[in-house]
């Protein structure tokens, strides 16, 4: 089971999409870049949306669309579920019959479609709405409600536009975690879009990041975050992220280390924090910072405006720094020094 | 001179600042408040009219009248079945100008719209035309069916809907285009046929619109008079409807005339009622 895809869509003579993905089932690859960067466009032609200008689409062996051939599965026909930015969840119907539409489309009798339907929604958690439309509902809930539609049919293909886009921060951590258990246990391919980088380190197990249509670095997200290879991709996907065990606030990493974070949690949780969040010092910093630790530069990444330093130590940390303060501290591979780093600048998620 | 200017300056801000508050006072110049009023009195006033000049001692006793209740009832079933007749074929319609990228769609649009400002008596020699015993398709409607529109209730229902179907089509077709097509994509997604689609996500989204359509569709149709006396004739019971009844009422017996007209006016209030607030907001669509 795999999804291989050449995707190439002209929009006009001012943009082009142009990207290869291969993804095994099981598999979560995330589509990160900026606004009109194409992300959207893949998601379109994969789920039959938008037909490609050239290239093919061929999941499980089963071709989608071949331009070439002039083959093409209308989005009807496609063994994929999309949810959508803003969900549209349709308006008229009830939290049950959205979901239970795809089913019936698919030609299943109404009882069993509802009662189908019904398992969903209690397994996303909201079993209580099931009657409710979708007006009543607040965004987590129409959130959850729009991955049941899309995943009670058994697609292939899960393709997620900006899942977690549409949501306030708090709900935003909570749906973020769900979904990360939801694609966990799906055995289908996961095609994730999204602009957030710790929703793509999260939940993708693969980065494709895109600028103006063309992919300018793909690998595991802790690949990309550590060598980014341009300042836009560094900018990008800048972020620090550790899974551990929380007790009030300290948090003892999996990976060695423990951190003291502002606010208090339990059990297992992520932990967060930009690298511009900690500074590099030559002497052990005689600080407020609740977090000092011992490090040692493994490498150095110039981008113009910032220095991109690998750090190892307990934990491993980026971390960017200006290229001035680089000549100030002399640092080279394997030069010694002194991490910091504010509580309040990690962010704690339940995992 | 120079004394006079900077005596003048200070002026001037103050006489403005007393326009502006007349202004925000509600201060309208008569210049177009006298002609609005005379256009809503003459909007107004013969309808009054209506009212002040009807036979009310009488007017149960007009409206059982048998000859007043045959009109009535041939003019609602006429103008109902006409409504099915522009909601079976205009919605489809609607549909394919709203959906249809075919170059010569703006070209069709106008097509349609046709019947809306031609004079209704030209449509109804059209179908004279097209339709009547000796007309283009009508000749072997009668020929192969033995079967004739013209002066039949069936011809009513004809007349009505060729001049009604615009005012359905027009707003079915406003309703679609306004229409948020990524649901429309989303029910494919999920794997519905386009006419799954149609039906289960579209026309449930367009409802409103269908509905101020059929209402507006109903109500000309109900009011319908050149393309019917012309196309229909005029036959108690068969062809004439309330508006010719009104017509013929008030020739011999005006107080029938006005008591009719009072029944016409009652069902356009209605119509106006049904279509308040939401169907005729803009966001309807």
């Amino acid at each position: 089971m795999s999804l291989h895809a050449e995707l190439t869509v002209d929009r006009g003579a001012r943009f082009t999409l142009n990207l290869g993905l291969t993804a095994e089932s099981g598999e979560t690859i995330g589509l990160l870049g900026p606004n009109g960067a194409g992300k959207s466009t893949a998601l379109r032609a994969l789920a039959g949306l938008l037909a490609l200008s050239s290239g093919r689409i061929e999941l499980d062996g089963q071709v989608l669309d071949d331009a070439a051939a002039d083959e093409f599965v209308p989005p009807e026909r496609r063994p994929a579920g999309v949810v959508f930015q803003d969900y549209l969840l349709f308006p008229h119907l009830s939290a049950l019959d959205n979901v239970a539409f795809g089913l019936r489309a698919r030609g299943m009798d109404r009882r069993s479609a509802r009662q189908r339907a019904q398992t969903w929604l209690r397994r996303v958690g909201i079993g209580d709405h099931a009657r409710s439309r979708p007006r009543a509902l607040s965004g987590g809930q129409a959130q959850r409600v729009a991955l049941a539609r899309a995943l009670v049919t058994d697609p292939r293909l899960l393709l997620l536009d900006e899942p977690l886009a549409a949501l306030d921060a708090s709900t935003r951590i909570e749906v973020r975690s769900e979904l990360r258990h939801h694609l966990a246990d799906y055995p289908g391919t996961t095609v994730l879009v999204t602009h957030d980088p710790l929703d793509a380190m999260v939940l993708a197990d693969r980065l494709l990041v895109l600028e103006g249509g063309h992919v300018v670095q793909q690998g595991t997200p802790t690949e990309v975050a550590h060598h980014p290879r341009s300042d836009y991709v560094a900018q990008l996907v800048g972020v620090n992220l550790y899974r551990g065990t929380s007790r009030g606030t300290t948090v003892d990493l999996t990976t060695g280390g423990t951190l003291t974070t502002a606010t208090r949690s339990d059990g297992d949780v992520l932990v967060a924090f930009g690298p511009t969040a900690v500074s590099l010092h030559r002497t052990q910093p005689d600080s407020s910072a609740r977090n000092t630790w011992p490090v040692q530069v493994h490498s150095l990444e110039g981008h113009g405006t910032i220095t991109r330093v690998q750090l190892t130590g307990h934990p491993d940390v980026l971390a960017d720094i200006t290229p001035a303060a680089v000549t100030d501290l002399d640092l080279e591979p394997g030069t010694p020094l002194w991490a910091e780093l504010k509580a309040t600048e990690i962010r704690t998620y339940p995992a | 001179m120079t004394t006079t200017q900077a005596r003048a300056t200070p002026a001037r801000p103050q006489a403005r600042s007393r326009r502006s508050r007349a202004r925000r006072a509600g201060g309208l110049p008569a210049v177009l408040v006298l002609p609005a009023l005379a256009g809503l009195a003459f909007l107004i006033v013969p309808l009054a009219g209506l009212i002040v000049a009807a036979p009310w001692p009488t007017l149960l006793e007009r409206l059982a009248d048998p000859a007043v209740l045959g009109a009535l009832r041939l003019s609602l079933v006429a103008a109902s079945a006409a409504t099915v007749v522009c909601l079976v074929c205009g919605v489809p319609l609607a549909w394919v100008l709203a959906r249809s990228e075919l170059p010569g769609m703006r070209v069709v649009r106008a097509l349609v719209t046709v019947p809306l400002v031609l004079p209704p008596v030209v449509g109804g020699v059209a179908l004279l035309l097209v339709l009547g015993r000796n007309g283009l398709i009508g000749q072997y409607l009668e020929a192969w069916f033995g079967f004739s529109l013209p002066f039949t209730t069936a011809g009513v229902i004809v007349a009505e809907a060729f001049v009604a179907m615009p005012f359905l089509v027009i707003s079915v077709d406003g309703a679609l285009r306004g229409a948020d097509r990524r649901y429309e994509e989303a029910a494919a997604t999920l794997g519905a046929s386009r006419w799954l689609t149609f039906r289960r996500v579209t026309l449930p989204l367009v409802a409103p619109g269908i509905a101020a359509g059929a209402v507006l569709c109903w109500a000309r149709a109900l009011g319908e008079f050149g393309a019917t006396i012309t196309f229909a004739g005029n036959f108690p019971g068969e062809t004439q409807t309330m508006p010719l009844a009104v017509y013929l009422a008030l020739q011999t017996d005006p107080d029938a005339a006005i008591v009719l007209s009072l029944v016409l006016f009652a069902v356009s209030v209605m119509v106006l009622a049904s279509l308040r607030d939401k169907w005729i907001s803009p966001n309807a669509a």
